[in-house]
Order: structure tokens, then sequence, then C-alpha cells
């Protein structure tokens, strides 16, 4: 710990850091807008000006830039010295002198760092009166808007979409005050993570396109903190909502999880929640007709189903109490996944070896700090692309290390990425095609599943030192490496998942990980598909397989059954699933969405989404955490257990049943707060203290103000009255702090800049005890006979089309391709099919060609999307040209390193 | 003895000395000394006794800055020498005459430079525009690897240099050496944060000396003829000789070497020949458009790096003056510099990048006549807005130097514009 003076308060701060991260922390105000807490500083706007004195004695003292001066013994600095206050008023001055101020029409308006910073310098007053510069703005895709005539020129764009996230595409170009942030020509940003322009972005240049078609200001959206339900990262984010309709997603930050970064898919895929497919009422469908139920209808159809057996399948997107409801409702032995077999098999093997004392499951956070990382054969950007921003990361630490070998201080970023150069921590890929972290990657070693799974049991066993048994020759000098890199490393980190359907994949990677445990457990990261995957898992028991389930169905056994928030298409063959659906009697499907399964149902009830219901998700590492109820649902949806539950019940006595009664989740009822926490037993508001147009919302049906829905079950209340998160962040919906409108007000609420959120949640691990000692797994590798004319068949994921739900937003859609089939050039040229022709895997399921130069010959690498049901496929496929081309969306929108469109 | 070894080569009436004419003019000796056994530790011992400082402008003692790099085991392997020929500072052509005139007395001080530092690549950083240097250059460097000089083991001595000719795409701010860096690297010119300074991590990351042309030049001198015979060159407080120049309304402009430490008459009347005929000296930039006004009061002055600064109140920089006479318009004049300035910025950080092009329109306003007092104060507030350490590098510190002092120097004529809305000296 150093001593400082500010303004002559002697503080204690960190010598690490730079004295406007500190001046932060300490809960001061002093303006900023090119520093940012996760990238660090350049000392490109000088906004952050303060009189430094070298000593007691010193009166004159000079003008230094905070975020440029470490924060070191000693230092005595003023923030409310004059000069210090006329050079930031005069960096306002100047930076806004071409600013368009076109705050009334601007969407960045009421939640602008520009606009509070300018308050906070105390520029009031324009003095330029010549020519402004005015730029043209670009299309940027269907996420982002631009109006370049606002930027002031901070650099924090470019600093965060190519340095931070990996971008390419987006550049600083020209000079002098005519600088300008765009692409070289107009086109969708392809980073999977723009949108983070919109808060990264101290002003309105970039802007939520989304959000555009139907915007409201920040104080008149009603939020509450939620989480993502895109994928098993569990990212924390902020739904905001207005006249029953779901507006936009921001960031809400998790020191743990997400911190201030979320993905596209989490940020712009929510779009179907107000969609026209959602299911509104409960309907009894006889062929070729809908009815809806009435209540009595209702209650008899569930009254009778109670009395008898019934088979539940279960959803790895629901929330736990939903699962749990539906357990209870049919009785553990006919409580099944609706997951895929081999993906259940997987997920129950990592449920196992999240158990093992062998292994430690790090957070984002954690997996940040790894200095040597090896990827087994998950395709990290697609499947949990949170994930993979965090890996780009670690490659970073090598960089941090040389720079304090250097004396040269981490925070100073230009300064650690000039000295680093291409100096990386170690990052090492195995995949079935090209990925989108190879440019941070040491190597990225292409091949099937069955061949990555090969080397990576022989680096376990390298690492073991027993020599590798089954190894080709090609692979020796790599496996050194990989061996050398991961035993050297203090922090390795091994990554794989269950997309692949790979058991094997899983089992290697453990295997590498085993071995590198010695001393303390070795970091573990295993991604699973869904939000909920960990929860539905640890409520099933694990001998529970979907194909019994549709077995059963298919031969009579059961004729009832009730599938939870589930397109069953998505997890069985088509045929079985046909065949167990047209068996049964009574098919009752609890959804969101009308799917090829609702087709399929005898009776269907709406659920309600993410954003309308209180409910628990668990994430890959365990991670259960609360998501408020946003909003209430405009159609009859309720939350899946509401309809199974006798009398319909309450979510704090739902989570503590499910607390109760299941194994691993003790501790998930302590994720719910109570009134009694709270001054004066007063609800937290979903509205800001500034929410406008209460009396008048309606006024246009009726002149009579409704009164406000209360919310008899949550601690949050669907009014602007209550005790708003002012001082802590207990419960932190949308952040907000005097002067300091925008996002960046986080800090207000953090224990120190990137600290925990003060009284914040980061949620609980429900698997904390490590009670196995497992041990290798044999490192077997199945193999798949191909013959010369087929084609060995691996999976593709897409960010944007491979999960169900965010694939149905129009604006995700955009960004989607249709089905295709990845092949290599020499295969292409051996079947005589081009870039973009439809083909026919095995004759049957059509998917456009794709062709890609890293892709290996004999192999190809289907994506499914929602076209294709990946449980038709098999494992190696012959192709054939399909007559006609039936081209939707086409394969515009694939952004991968190696295709090969120009050529074929 | 030598009294002129910047220029003693020199005839731009015929084309620069091959390297067998260098050598017969005592060309390469140092190279023979270094291949005898002189030290690169005696090297850098000798140029931090010899007492020069460095000509770009900040006048920074050269050996000290060497010593900076680090040296031995635990040091990167890479080391790296960047000659700055990107002369672009307004009114100055001094490293044109050294390079066009007699480009081998750069590589020799190259080699010695690289040598004592322990690089074994070296840049030279070429304003664009510099044709003719390209030529010179380019012959220099083909005869200096043809005899050995550069390449692999020169003159036995198991020390490989290598030097790269590197010609900019044309920017003021790549004169600034971190930009100059960035640019060498492929990347925006866009000046670095110092800390870290290019001494630790310069050139893709690497320790790396960035010297002015006119410094290498000084080298050759300094080892052949000794650190004695060097510190006698300057008739003051400073040793060596060096290039000044003179631009502007005088007889005959042009650029001259003379030793440090004599006055600044001698220079604009002896050399340059005084004023043309009815023109009277009104003021002059004493070492290019980012230095302060000087006054005609200030010709007795010594040309040395403090005197100018002390007693001138400006800086003597690259020693290339500009003179403003009594018939052209001082406003006009620090609008055109502004002008260039606002241009040139490199948009990096706020008070440069947008104060500069405020300051230029105001100008611009004066210049036709829709000049203000309101606009006079802005002025005067931008160069306290953009001064040192207020801006991420030098270039509008720079750029102020001018500005402040010709805001104190010629109020009236400001007033002058605002009073009669128009230029008084365009009648």
């Amino acid at each position: 710990m150093a001593k400082i003076v500010v303004d002559g308060n002697e503080y204690k701060v960190n010598p690490e850091n730079n004295l406007l991260q500190e001046c932060l922390s300490l809960g001061l105000d002093l303006p900023y807008f090119c520093w940012h807490p996760c990238m660090g500083s350049v000392g490109a706007c000088r906004q952050c000006a303060v009189k430094q004195y070298r000593d007691e004695n010193d009166e004159t003292g000079t003008i230094v830039m905070a975020c440029m001066t470490p924060a070191a013994d000693g230092a005595r600095i003023s923030i409310a010295d004059e000069q210090a206050n006329d050079m930031r008023e005069r960096v306002i001055e100047s930076l806004m002198i071409s600013h368009p101020h076109d705050c009334p029409v601007c969407e960045e308006g009421g939640e602008c760092h520009l606009q509070d910073m300018t308050l906070m310098s105390g520029h009031n007053y324009r003095r330029y009166d010549k020519k402004k510069v005015t730029h043209h703005n670009q299309y940027l895709g269907p996420f982002i808007n631009h109006e370049m005539n606002r930027c002031i020129t901070c650099y924090r764009c470019v600093r965060f979409y190519d340095d931070y996230a990996g971008g390419t595409d987006l550049s600083a170009q020209a000079s002098h005050h005519h600088t300008y942030f765009g692409r070289h020509e107009e086109g969708t940003l392809e980073n999977e993570f723009s949108g983070n322009l919109v808060e990264v972005c101290p002003t309105g240049v970039f802007t939520d396109k989304v959000f555009s078609q139907a915007y409201t200001r920040k104080w008149d959206l009603q939020t509450a903190p939620s989480i993502c339900a895109g994928c098993s990262t569990g990212c924390n984010i902020t739904p905001g909502e207005r006249y029953g309709s779901l507006r936009r997603i921001v960031n809400r930050y998790n020191s743990e999880v997400n911190g201030y970064f979320i993905c596209d898919r989490g940020r712009f895929g929510w779009e179907y929640v107000n969609g026209e497919e959602r299911v509104n009422k409960p309907l009894q469908l006889t062929d070729n007709e809908s009815k809806e139920m009435s209540d009595e209808e209702i209650d008899r159809l569930f009254g009778d189903l109670a009395k008898g057996e019934v088979i539940g399948i279960g959803s790895p997107r629901s929330s736990n109490e939903s699962n749990y409801a539906l357990r209870k409702f049919v009785g553990a032995a006919n409580f099944y996944p609706g997951i895929a077999d081999d993906e259940h098999s997987i997920n129950q093997l990592i449920l196992k070896l999240h158990k093992d004392r062998a292994f430690h499951v790090p957070s984002v956070r954690e997996i940040e700090q790894a200095d040597a990382v090896f990827i087994v054969g998950e395709d990290i950007t697609n499947t949990s692309a949170r994930i993979a921003l965090a890996i780009r990361q670690s490659a970073r630490n090598q960089a941090k290390e040389l720079a304090s070998l250097n004396n040269i201080p981490v925070w100073q970023d230009a300064a650690v990425r000039e000295l680093a150069q291409k100096e990386r921590s170690p990052l090492y890929i195995l995949s079935n095609a090209a990925t989108r972290l190879d440019d941070v990657a040491k190597q990225t070693l292409i091949g099937t599943c069955a061949e990555q799974a090969r080397f990576a049991f022989a680096v376990a066993e390298a690492l073991s030192g027993v020599v590798p048994t089954d190894l080709s020759t090609e692979h020796e000098e790599l496996l050194s490496e990989v061996v050398g890199v991961l035993r050297a490393a203090k922090r390795p980190l091994i990554v794989s998942g269950s997309s692949n359907g790979s058991i094997e994949l899983v089992k290697a990677a453990a295997n590498v990980a085993r071995a590198l445990s010695g001393d303390g457990p070795a970091n573990l990261a295993l991604v699973l598909q869904e939000a909920n995957t960990m929860g539905l898992e640890l409520l099933v028991n694990p001998g529970q397989m979907l194909s019994t389930a549709l077995q059963k169905c298919a031969a009579g056994e059961v004729s009832n059954v009730i599938v939870l928030e589930n397109d069953l298409y998505r997890r069985a063959s088509t045929a079985s699933v046909n065949r167990a659906l047209a068996k049964a009697e009574t098919v009752v499907v609890l959804d969101q969405m009308h799917s090829p399964t609702t087709a399929k149902a005898t009776h269907v009830f709406p659920v309600t989404a993410f954003s309308e219901q209180e409910s628990t998700y668990v994430n890959y590492e365990s991670r259960a955490q609360l998501s408020f109820q946003v909003h209430r649902p405009v159609t009859d949806a309720r939350p899946g257990w509401r309809w199974l539950t006798e009398g319909n019940g309450d979510i704090n006595s739902i989570i503590s049943a499910c607390s109760e009664e299941s194994e691993g989740f003790g501790s998930l009822d302590g994720l719910v707060p109570r009134l009694s926490q709270f001054a004066a037993g007063l609800k937290i508001p979903r509205q800001s203290h500034r929410y406008s147009g209460r009396t008048a919302m309606i006024a246009n049906l009726n002149v009579h103000e409704p009164k406000q829905p209360t919310d008899t079950e949550s601690v949050m209340a669907f009014s602007m009255e209550g005790m708003p998160a002012m001082k802590d962040a207990s419960i932190l919906g949308s952040a907000w702090a005097p002067s300091w409108n925008s996002n960046q007000s986080i800090s207000k609420f953090q224990e120190e800049v990137n600290g925990e959120l003060k009284q914040g949640h980061t949620g609980t691990l429900l698997l904390t005890a490590k009670t196995e000692t497992g041990a290798f797994f044999p490192p077997e590798v199945g193999e798949i006979d191909v013959d010369s004319d087929q084609l060995a068949l691996s999976l593709a994921f897409h960010i944007f089309g491979s999960e169900e739900l965010s694939a149905r937003s129009p604006s995700i859609q955009k960004r989607m391709t249709d089905a295709y089939v990845a092949l290599a050039p020499a295969d292409a040229a051996r079947l005589n099919i081009k870039h973009g022709e439809s083909v026919l895997l095995d004759g049957d399921s059509v998917a456009l060609a794709c062709i890609r130069e890293k892709i290996p010959k004999g192999s190809c690498v289907v994506h499914c999307g929602a076209q294709l049901n990946r449980h038709d496929l098999a494992l190696k496929v012959s192709l054939t040209k399909a007559g006609e081309a039936v081209v939707r969306r086409g394969l515009t929108s694939l952004i991968v390193s190696d295709l090969c469109e120009e050529s074929y | 003895m030598v009294t002129n070894p910047l220029t003693k080569n020199i005839d731009m009436s015929r084309p620069p000395l091959d390297i067998g004419g260098y050598e017969a003019n005592d060309g390469y000796q140092s190279l023979h000394k270094i291949a005898a056994g002189l030290g690169s530790a005696d090297v850098l011992e000798t140029i931090k006794s010899s007492g020069l400082k460095g000509r770009g402008g900040a006048g920074f003692p050269t050996g000290l800055k060497w010593s900076f790099v680090p040296q031995g085991e635990s040091s990167p392997e890479q080391k790296y020498l960047v000659v700055n020929a990107d002369e672009m500072e307004p009114g100055t052509f001094k490293d044109r005459l050294l390079l066009e005139g007699d480009p081998h007395l750069l590589l020799e001080g190259m080699i010695i430079g690289a040598y004592t530092i322990g690089a074994s690549k070296a840049y030279i950083f070429l304003r664009g525009e510099y044709h003719g240097s390209v030529r010179t250059l380019k012959q220099a460097i083909a005869e200096a690897y043809a005899r050995g000089y550069l390449g692999s083991n020169i003159l036995g001595t198991g020390y490989d240099l290598d030097i790269i000719l590197h010609t900019s795409a044309g920017r003021y701010i790549c004169g600034e050496e971190t930009a100059l860096l960035n640019a060498l690297e492929g990347k925006r010119a866009n000046p670095r944060a110092k800390p870290p300074f290019p001494q630790v991590s310069g050139l893709w990351g690497k320790p790396t000396i960035v010297n002015n042309v006119e410094t290498m030049c000084n080298l050759p001198g300094i080892i052949t003829y000794g650190v004695d015979w060097y510190r006698s060159l300057g008739k003051g407080e400073d040793a060596g000789t060096k290039m000044f120049g003179v631009s502007g309304r005088v007889k005959s402009p042009g650029c001259w070497e003379m030793p440090l430490g004599v006055t600044i008459r001698e220079l604009i009347e002896d050399k340059a020949g005084g004023m043309q005929d009815g023109l009277g000296l009104k003021a002059f930039l004493p070492g290019g458009g980012s230095t302060d006004f000087m006054l005609p009061e200030h010709l007795d002055l010594a040309l040395d790096y403090d005197e100018i600064s002390k007693k001138g109140g400006s800086r003597l920089a690259t020693g290339t003056m500009i003179i403003l006479d009594d018939q052209t318009c001082p406003v006009g004049m620090i609008g055109n510099l502004m002008k260039f300035y606002a241009h040139e910025s490199c948009g990096f950080c706020t008070p440069c990048r947008d104060g500069l092009p405020w300051v230029d329109a105001i100008f611009r306003e004066f210049e036709s006549g829709r000049g203000s007092e309101k606009d006079l104060n802005i002025l005067k507030e931008q160069v306290e807005y953009m001064g040192p350490g207020r801006t991420f590098c030098a270039l509008a510190p720079g750029a102020t130097a001018p500005l402040g002092s010709g805001l104190r120097y010629f109020e009236e004529d400001f007033k002058d514009h605002i009073r009669r809305k128009r230029c008084t000296y365009k009648d």
C-alpha cells in the first residue's frame, strides 16, 4: 500500500495502479474518456488532468494526466486546483468543437458519458463559432448504428474492437481533426463482440440498432438484474422494457463472470421475446384445429395427468424451478433430460469431473489469468463466446510479465503492447476447422474428433512420463512443444466441452488436466451447451436417457408426456421423435415459442421468457445465479413451474423446495434476497426515479391512472417507489449515481475499480465439495471407417444460428447462414462441387457447400442451424449435388478465415 | 586542423564524393580505429566527454542518451539504431545538405553509433520528398557494403551491421521519434507515451536509439580527430560546429556550417548578407517553426543551446532561422505556421487535435478582416492550453512557441487587424 494526498486528504492506495484508477476507486469524481477499467491508459483525451506537487512545499505544481501517472507512495495531487479544473474544462470545450450537440435526438442522451463529463468539468457555454468538421456515416450491419459526427476521438472503440476483442475491420483512419473511426468500406462489423462498442463509446457514435427500432431513454426503461439465457457462461445482463415489450439488453457487471463485456448473441438475441411466434394462450390442439383452454379444462388436464404415469422431459434452457417442478410432477423415475443421449452422457461425466479433487473449474475471471491454454475440440467462440474473449486476454499475460520485468506498469496499455509485440502466452487449439482464436494461438491442429482426442490423450501421457501409445509421427514435434509449455506454466488451463458430442474429447482433456494436477488441482473448464444444462443435469438421475423416454412412448408403455421448453427435433432423430409423439395420447408442451414439437402436441402452454420471470440458472462452473423478472408478460404466459404446481405456488417457495429437495441445490435458497434485508422493508424499484409518463402511458385507452401492479413475490416492485440501489449493489439492475448517468457509474458500486460490487452477488457455486478421486481414462478412441467416396462428418457451430431461441430474432437472422457442409478444396474438386451450391448429404438432407482451405481432405464439417437435425446425420456421409439450389440466407454472413469463395 | 568537419567534403556544384574520395579525406578512419581494438565502451566514453548534443532540436547529450540502452547478457540481443532524416520542420533544410552533399559521413556516423550501442540493424527514416537524398544514400550504402564497411563481420571485428533506407510516406509527426518508430513498424504515426523511452522499448519493442542526421555526422570527426579537437571547435559553452540556416527576405539565404557560439549577427549579416534592401529585421525564429520569436535586440547573443534559451527566451533547436521582415505581416506568418501544424497534428490527443484547428480558424478570420477581441483572448488561452505537459507530445507545445511569443511581441498587429478589419500589410 502507498499513501497519497489528494486535495489535502491522505489515502491509502495500490501503487501498482495509476492515479485515475485509484481516485475512482476512492469514490472521487475525476472526468476521463480514453481510460477504461479493462483496457488501461493511453493518455489520449487529456481529460483527467490534475495538479501534481513535488512535495508539501511545492505550491506551483505541474499539470499531469492522472491516468498516465503512477499512484506512487508520497504522490501529492489536487483535483480541485483551479488550473487543473480549467484544463479539464478546456479539454471538453475543444473536443466538442465539432460535436453536433444533438443530445435531444441522440440515443446516447441520458446515459452519455460525454454529457456527464461535460457537466462535471463545468464547461457550459460554446465559444467555438467556426465551421464544424462533418463525417460520412457507414452502414455497419444489423447491430450497430454509426454517427461519426458525435465522435470525440477517444480511440476507445478501436482499442476495444481491435486490441481487446481481436477484430480486424474497424480502424482509426485519416488524421488531425479529421480522424475517423470506421470500416475500410461499409459492411457488417464482423467481430462477435461488436455490440460492446455501444457501451465502450463514451458518446453516441456507436449505438444499438435493434434498440433504435423502438427506442426509449434509459430512465424510462423498466429494468432488473438478469442472467443471459444464451449459453452456459451465465453472463449478467440488464434487459430493459417499456410498454410491455423488451427493448434492449446491456451488460451488467459481475467481477467473476462477464466483467464489462458480453457477446453479440447475448446483447442482440432477445427479439424473439416480443415475437409473433410466441405461444400466447393455453391451447388444445386437435387435427388442424386449436382451441383456447379454459381454467377448468387446464385444471382437469393436469389433474388427470397427475393421476397416472407421465413422462416428463426437462429442458436445459429452462430454469431450475421449472425443471424441478416437472420432476416433482412426474416423479424422478419418469423425469428425463431433454438433452441428446450423447451430450447427456458427456454432461454427466463433466459433473463427475467437477467433483474430482484433481480439478478446479475456473471462473471467466480466472480463465483470463491463465498463462497457457490448451483447447481440446471446443469451438469456444461459437459456443461460449465470452469465454473465448477471456482466453484472448489470457494470451496477453506474457506481455504483462515482460512489462513488469522492464518496469513498465501493466496499465500502460500501448507501451505493454509495443514491448511485447507478438509475444503471447501460449495457446494451442485442437479443432475440426479453423477457429476465431487462431490469430492468438501458437498453433491450431485441425483434424477429426478422433484425431484430436488421440493427440490430447498423447499429451496427457507424455505429461505423465508415459511414451504415447498412439500418435502419428507428424505430430510429435507439436506434442513435445505442447507438453513443454503446459509443464512450464504456472496457471495452465485446459478447455473442452460437449458440443461435438464426443466424450473422448472430454476424457482426453480431463486426462491432460489430471496429468498437470500435482501440488494442487489443475484448471479444467468444460463448457456446456445451454444456459441451464448444468442445472438440469443436477436434477436428473444420471441413468435417465432421452431415447428411453422416446422408446417408452413409441412402445405405448406410457401414453402421456409433458415436454418442458424443448424442441425434441433438436435432441433426437426425426424418426424417433415422430414415432414417440405419434403414439403418445397426450403430449403437453410448455414452451415460449411454437416449434416443430408444439406442432405435434395435443396441448401447448405459454411459458414466460427469461425476462418475464424470476428464476435461477446454473452455469458451466456450477455457479447458480438469480435472474429477476423485468416485466410482466403481455400474454397468458407463466413460468413453467407455475403450470405444473398445484395451487400455483410462489417463486420463493418453489426455490426453497428445490433447494431442500434436490441434491446439490442446498445453497440455491441463499440466492433469494428477503425483504427484511432492506431498509424499512422497502422494495427495490424496477423503474428509475426519473421514470416518466406513468400516469399517461395508457391514457389513449383509459384516462384513469391504473394502480401500479404489485409484485407479491419478489423483493422488486413494478414501480418507481421504494429504495433504489444507491450506495450498494445488492440488487443493481441499471447503474446510476449522482453525476454519473452512463454505465461508467459502475465504479461507484465497486469495492474498487475492477473489484466486486459492494454487497453484490457473484452467484453461488453449487458443486464445491470435491468428493471424487478419479483416475486417468484409458486412451481409447473409436475409429470410423470412412469409404473413399465418403467424408467423415463433424459439426460446426455458429454464435448466430446454433442457439435455438436467439436464432428466431430478426437481427440475429441477418447474421445467420443456411445449413452448410464445409469441405476441403480437394474433395470439392473431386466431387465437382462449387462453393455455394446445394448438395445432398446421403441423398437426403440439403445443405449449401462451403469450401474451406483448412478442412482436412476426407472430412467435412456440417452446420445444422434450424434447417437440419444433427441427429439425422451419420458420422460419415456421401455428398451429391442437389438439383435445384435452395438458398435463403446463403453463406455471405459466414466469418471464417479460410473461405475459398473466390477460386471455387 | 579541420574546422568544418560536417561540410569539408561538400561541394554542391558536383556530385558527392564516392567512397574513394571520401576515404582520401580521412573518411572511415574511425572504423579502422575500431578494427584496431577501440571498444564500444571506449567510444561511448569518448562521445560522452566530447559534449556532443543532439542536433535534432532538443539538444540532449548524445552520449548520455546512448548510455540508457540496456547492455549485457540480460538485455535484449536485438537493438536498433534509427536515424531521423524526416526533416520537415518549417524553415529547416540542413540535413538535406548533408544527405545530398556527403552521404558517407552519415554512414560512418551510423556505423560508429550502431557499434557503440550494439545494434546490428540501423534504419534511415528519410523524408519522402527527399528524392535526391535517396539517390545519394543508395549509392553510398552500396559502396559501403562493397568495401566491407557494412554487412557481416565488418573489417574482421565480428561485428555485423545492416543499414536499411526507409522513405517516409510523409507526415510532420513522423519527425517525433516515437511516432517515427510507429511509422517504421507500419502503424499509425501516433507518438508513444514516454516512459518507456525508446532506449528501453523502441522499434518493435527493442532497445533503440533515434538520432538526427547531423548528430550522426558529428561522430566521425570526434573519433578520428579526438575530443580535444572537437571541444576546441565551439566558440562558447557548446562543443563542435553546427549547421545553421537562414531563410526569409535576406540577401543570400542558405545553410552553412559554423562553430557553436558565434553570434546571431554573424550568421544573419555575414553569412546571409543581411536584409534585402529596403527591408528591416522585425523578428526571427531561431531554430525552425517550433521556436519562439526573437527580436533584433537579441542579435548579439551567441548561437549556443543555453544562451538562446536563457537570454533569448527561445530555443536553438535546429539552428535554422526564419526571418520576419518589417513589411511582412506577422499575423499572416504565424497563421501560415498554424495552418501547417493544425494539418500535421496526428489526431491523438485532444488539445493538439482540436486546439490547433480552432487556432487556425481564428487566424483565417483575422486575415479576412473578421478578427475579434474574443478570439484574440481565445488565442492567448490556447497557448497555455496546448503547453508542455498538457499534450501527449511536443508538437502542439512547439506550435505554441511562435504563437505565444508572436502574441506577446506583435499584439498591436493583431489589434490592428481587429480595428481596421483587414490586414494592413496588404495595401
